[in-house]
């Protein structure tokens, strides 16, 4: 008998598949190593030590622009879940209406201009505003975060609305349910997944912003990765790579939270 | 009969102004951190600029003008800025590499995912989003550690007596590709991921029971039919790319410029905002005439196929 033929197989395509993998975690690995690396330098190995990890967390640099960002994520990412999920709830399981388009371009907006052009486009609005009100908080930076985070937050709880039906509320309202009533008791256990999804999602992308961050902040505004940033450019001590591990680690419990809140129950 | 009709209207009319109301808070936040800052950067592209930054406010087309041309300081001819065109040129070329190798790799690492069995199919999904999550500055900064002259490449290759000097990769354009690849890899798998999962093997089958080759099996029955993960792919490639800045100045250095360091430059020691902001909006052009692509691509293939 001749040998079975396989039907899916591509000459080549799992070697270059495997490379792909290899490549996308060989220098995050190498990254994760040259952190516990006793040298000071990062081109030789001087033996396992967690020196670096200590000293980033003595440094109180390094501390504060975290507590920041967390500072910033959670506000941003709790504001622009909110506002995410009353727009979901306004654009989805409906016909059609005069503005619907309108709201999802004005939505998805953030998504599609550059970054960079955003960021400048910040670093004039909010320079004018500060020299008007002489405020000079937080607030520009979550206030930025907040809008380029509602389109994140917004797709899972869209997609979680759109695959559930009325029946339920109607249901609800049938039983003289009040319509805040029904929110609270029917709309919002169901749609909860999708929300939490959409808040980690914002918070995850809230806490890795460098480049709007790294313009509209103000002096001693300091983020994690505008932190980074600025080190990075100085000069390369192993000390950023115990940061980042340290952001690695957290990014990929988050991952992984994600990951099983946007599973559907079945 | 009139008038339940009419109460129908009315609650209709009631449910359209509550959905306005609840979109509210979402507009306002982006029209105010958003969208109106950008029609403040189009405004500030016709002002001239000031001495110390920012702008005077008098109305010029110096900004504009200067995007693509030069001024001569002594005869006040103009000529091309060939340092602008250069940055313009680079930022599109190596847009266009990067999109091109993500689907060079891309291809196959969407294609090995979706031919594993249902089970393993998650894990490896898993492993391509896990970097898609993690900051693009550390991923941008490994690849930085590798690739430097004290990097690990180069180490690795002195000691094996093949090079007697370490090869210079970064702060080169190739720097910045390796980058960038290396970055937006996970954005061209995904998509491409979601369309070869619907792929639907018994037209293979009948490819290769009609005596086709793999080669034509690929290009005839599997290319066409997964065309739109690889349109979205390669606009949500190019896209970033195009608009890269973190990348491009810790990879490409002060001298291998790209259109977002070159904003950037205008705003900082540049000290010229209009020009600055009128290269803002091209970027801003050039992104919508892709995206405008994209959209009328997508739409005609969805014609075709339905």
């Amino acid at each position: 008998m001749a040998k079975s033929f396989d039907l899916k197989a591509l000459p080549g395509f799992t070697t270059i598949a495997v490379i792909c993998f290899v490549a996308l975690y060989l220098p995050i690995i190498i990254l994760v190593a040259y952190a516990f690396n006793a040298a000071t330098s990062t081109s030789e190995w001087g033996g396992f030590s967690l020196k670096w990890f200590v000293s980033a967390w003595n440094n109180a640099q390094v501390i504060d622009a975290t507590i920041r960002s967390f500072q910033i994520a959670v506000l941003a990412a709790t504001f622009a879940t909110i506002a995410a999920t009353m727009a979901a709830l306004a654009t989805t399981r409906t016909k059609s209406y005069r503005g619907l388009t309108f709201k999802y371009a004005f939505i998805n907006q953030p998504l599609m201009v550059p970054e960079i052009v955003t960021a400048v486009a910040l670093l004039i609005f909010f320079s004018r505003v500060k020299v008007f009100t002489g405020y000079a908080g937080l607030g520009y930076l979550i206030a930025a975060h907040t809008a380029f985070c509602i389109p994140f937050a917004y797709l899972p709880i869209r997609a979680r609305l759109e695959s559930m039906d009325l029946t339920l509320e109607r249901a609800a309202a049938d039983l003289y349910a009040t319509p805040w009533k029904t929110f609270r008791r029917v709309t919002l256990p169901l749609l909860w997944p999708g929300v939490l999804a959409g808040f980690m999602l914002a918070f995850v992308i809230s806490l890795d912003d460098v480049v709007i961050t790294n313009f509209v902040k103000l002096g001693g505004q300091d983020t994690l990765p505008t932190y980074m940033l600025g080190q990075i450019r100085r000069g390369i001590t192993p000390e950023i790579n115990a940061i980042s591990t340290a952001f690695l680690l957290l990014s990929i419990l988050i991952v992984t939270l994600f990951f099983f809140a946007s599973r559907k129950r079945d | 009969m009139a008038s339940a009709q009419e109460s129908a209207r009315s609650a209709e009319r009631q449910d359209i102004r509550n959905r306005w109301l609840l979109s509210t808070p979402a507009l306002m936040i982006i029209f105010l951190a958003a969208i109106g800052p950008l029609l403040i950067v189009l405004v500030y592209s016709f002002l001239a600029p000031g001495p110390y930054g920012d702008v005077k406010w008098e109305f010029s087309t110096d900004g504009w003008v200067s995007v693509f041309l030069q001024r001569d300081i002594f005869d006040d001819t103009l000529s091309f800025a060939d340092a602008h065109l250069a940055i313009f040129w680079r930022s599109v070329k190596l847009s266009l590499g990067t999109t091109l190798l993500t689907v060079v790799f891309g291809f196959p690492t969407a294609y090995f995912i979706a031919t594993r069995p249902e089970r393993t199919r998650e894990v490896w999904l898993f492993l391509i989003t896990i970097p898609f999550w993690t900051n693009l500055l550390i991923r941008t900064f490994a690849i930085l550690q590798i690739i430097r002259n004290e990097g690990i490449i180069n180490t690795l290759l002195i000691k094996a007596g093949i090079i007697n000097a370490p090869i210079q990769i970064l702060f080169t354009d190739v720097a910045i590709m390796i980058g960038m690849v290396y970055v937006y890899l996970p954005l061209m798998v995904l998509p491409l991921y979601a369309s070869m999962e619907k792929l639907d093997f018994r037209l293979v089958e009948a490819g290769y029971d009609l005596y086709a080759s793999r080669f034509a099996v690929l290009r005839r029955i599997i290319f066409p039919l997964v065309k739109p993960g690889l349109i979205a792919g390669s606009i949500l490639v190019f896209i970033p790319s195009l608009g890269a800045y973190v990348t491009p100045s810790l990879l490409g250095g002060g001298k291998n410029m790209m259109l977002g360091n070159l904003i950037e430059l205008q705003f900082g020691q540049g000290r010229n905002w209009p020009l600055g902001a009128s290269i803002s909006i091209t970027l801003m052009a050039m992104v919508m005439i892709a995206l405008l692509a994209y959209v009328r691509n997508a739409g005609s293939s969805e014609v075709r196929h339905g």
